[in-house]
């Protein structure tokens, strides 16, 4: 990994990184407009016409006529006629190759990926030309629920609007909702439909593990202009600060619910953690930690405590008669 | 011969850039087959002129040279080092063409598109910068990337921050050292490992390697790394196994297990839908559905059930039955009024 360094230090490396693929990059393509190469290399028009002032004045020793790299500008075009040598950009560094290549092979196994024949050549074609460096020391495998994903897919291309049944654990209910459907997509090792919900009137993710069944309607997808994609940048479940906080204390054994789900807070005290986190549900909540079972004491608020108390108590006295009598 | 006009207007500017000296270092190096010396470099780049007689312009000069050639070198460009003639005292410097330049990619329009998306999958900020200055280079070589393209299915690829360290230590057959923590222990325990690789099963981020301490392969999980993770000795200290299969190793440290049990429970009329999906048949009845649940953990099936409280009740097998009220009892003793008020 590079190491610290300033940011004027940065953009200087980044600025030489820039000029040596500029020359090539003009050179494949010439007579290109300074516009659609500044946009290609993410700088403003400006700071082209500096970099390609810049360059015109380096070149081979001697630096005389035939010497500097040259170039013709015709107008808002740019055609390269001398190289100077640099005809070719640099060679993919490792943390470069390690990135393409990982990523490569992470869509290569996404499950109900198109092109995944595109996805391959390309991945051949880059460790080819990444050479020892391609040897990625990165294995990649996803999940393989690939029928569904494959199906859901194709209804989303087909731009069909769809009925499913759907597990909600919030709320422990199935529904059958029609969604207009917008995109598949995989976060970590879950695919998503991303979808508007009729019924619920609004843009919803929906896991496809939980789509118990589905339809595809014979109308056209037709999400309304106000929907919009979630960003899911830093996962899916973004806890809103008025959604109830709930307090548990846990031993070692359920500790990994601090691992499986965001919490607020996770404090340590003595042989036990408390472990603050925000539920969408309390029913949900509910039915988590009464499961947690034998080393979670739910601690606030305190009418969760109460319900847990005596669901357990009223599940008990079921078995106070025979298991096979019809209580 | 006349001065350039472009050369007359570049030397009335007194400080030359340094990004066109090194531009200009990179273009020189890379034209030449014999090895130049520093002095011959310094005769030669514009941006070295000094007095090599005067000992602090000779030193400044070194300085200088010095930091360009960490900059090139940081950023891939492979100096090479060596002496011009067997006459020679002094190293000198070039750089091979055939070393520098990227290998022709012939991309085709579909693997191009297939690139640029994968590019954008990373979430983590140093691989997307990777990523996007790898396709810079590509483009450069001539490769059109369409930003448009799409594959109906998007992932999104988030990596934790071991990600880098244990790659690069992989890479480079260097040992770690890290603070782990398991969830069901206290402290986290100081690991050794010789790491072989990193693999992402099912979305989790493990990394695979020889355990110093337990002398035996070992998966790690790399969420549960705490801190920074260190490399300790040199490079090249180790050789992982031959064909040595990352993704096995993860697959059996924490492979899918079987539900070949088949558990009876009793659910009340349109409640707990979450075990209703579980089941492979449901047989209504005067008070509830009878559901018949698969399972291969009693007590895993057991903490599903008391979740759902009085809605539901299990009747077979006699363990599943005994779990359940064991963990109903426990629950009860620790949320008693008078025990919730010992602990709060």
């Amino acid at each position: 990994m590079p190491q610290q360094r300033t940011p004027a230090g940065r953009a200087s490396a980044d600025r030489l990184g820039r000029l040596l693929n500029l020359v090539p990059y003009l050179l494949a393509r010439p007579g290109i407009a300074v516009a659609e190469a500044a946009a290609d290399f993410r700088i403003s028009e400006r700071q082209l016409r500096e970099d390609l002032e810049l360059l015109w004045v380096c070149g081979l020793p001697g630096y005389g006529p035939g010497d500097l790299i040259d170039m013709a500008l015709d107008g808002d075009r740019v055609t390269i006629t001398y190289d100077a040598g640099i005809d070719r950009p640099l060679r993919l560094n490792p943390d470069e190759a390690l990135a393409l290549v990982v990523a490569l092979r992470m869509l290569a196994e996404t499950p109900g990926i198109g092109s995944r024949d595109a996805i391959e050549r390309a991945l051949a074609k880059i460790e080819n030309a990444a050479g020892d460096l391609a040897d990625a020391p990165v294995a990649v495998r996803l999940p393989a629920n690939t029928q569904r994903v494959d199906a859901i897919r194709g209804i989303v291309e087909r731009r069909h609007a769809m009925r499913i049944t759907y597990y909600t654990p919030a709320r422990d209910e199935t529904t059958e909702r029609i969604v207009d459907p917008m995109r598949v997509l995989m976060v970590g090792n879950r695919a998503y439909l991303e979808a508007w919900c009729r019924r619920a009137e609004g843009t919803r993710l929906f896991r496809l593990d939980r789509i118990d069944a589905f339809t595809e309607l014979d109308e056209p997808a037709a999400p309304p202009a106000r929907a919009v994609p979630h960003d899911v940048t830093d996962g899916v479940f973004h806890p809103s600060q008025d959604l109830p906080l709930v307090t548990v204390r846990v031993g070692r054994g359920s500790r990994w619910i601090t691992e499986y789900y965001p919490c607020e807070e996770v404090r340590r005290d003595g042989d036990e953690w408390v472990v603050t986190m925000r539920v969408t549900d309390l029913g949900w909540a509910q039915r988590l930690l009464l499961g947690l079972g034998s080393d979670v004491t739910v601690v606030g608020p305190a009418a969760l405590v109460e319900r847990i108390r005596e669901q357990a108590a009223l599940a008990l006295d079921q078995y106070a008669a025979p298991a096979t009598g019809n209580a | 011969m006349p001065p350039h006009p472009r050369w007359a207007a570049s030397v009335s500017v007194v400080s030359r850039t340094r990004t066109e000296r090194l531009v200009n270092l990179v273009i020189c190096l890379l034209s030449t087959r014999r090895f130049l010396t520093a002095a011959q470099i310094a005769a030669t780049v514009p941006g070295y002129e000094h007095d090599p007689e005067d000992p602090r312009d000779h030193e400044a000069f070194q300085r200088k040279f010095e930091r360009d050639k960490a900059e090139l070198r940081e950023l891939g460009v492979p100096l090479e080092t060596g002496l011009a003639s067997a006459f020679d005292t002094e190293h000198g410097y070039r750089i091979a063409h055939r070393e520098y330049a990227l290998p022709d990619i012939p991309l085709e329009p579909d693997e191009a598109a297939a690139v640029g998306i994968a590019a954008r999958l990373w979430q983590h900020a140093g691989l997307a910068a990777a990523a996007s200055s790898g396709l810079a280079k590509l483009r450069a070589a001539g490769v059109e990337v369409d930003p448009q393209a799409t594959l109906g299915v998007e992932p999104v690829v988030t990596v934790d921050p071991a990600f880098g360290p244990l790659t690069a230590a992989a890479r480079a057959r260097r040992a770690v050292t890290f603070s782990y923590r398991v969830p069901e222990v206290d402290e986290p325990s100081t690991r050794r490992l010789q790491p072989w690789g990193v693999v992402c099963w099912q979305g989790r981020w493990y990394v695979v390697g020889h355990d110093r301490d337990r002398d035996a392969t070992r998966c790690f999980r790399l969420s549960r790394i705490v801190g920074s993770v260190r490399a300790v000795g040199p490079e090249g200290a180790y050789t992982p196994p031959a064909d040595v299969d990352l993704i096995s190793h993860v697959a059996r440290w924490s492979g899918p297990t079987e539900r070949t049990g088949r558990a009876t429970v009793r659910v009340r009329p349109g409640r707990a839908a979450g075990l209703r999906r579980l089941a492979v048949e449901t047989v209504p009845g005067p008070d509830g559905d009878r559901l018949t649940i698969p399972y291969s953990d009693v007590e895993w099936l057991a903490s599903r059930l008391v979740g759902y409280g009085a809605d539901v009740r299990a009747d077979a097998p006699p363990e599943l039955r005994e779990a359940v009220i064991q963990q109903l009892k426990e629950v009860v003793a620790r949320h008693e009024p008078a025990a919730a008020g010992a602990v709060s």
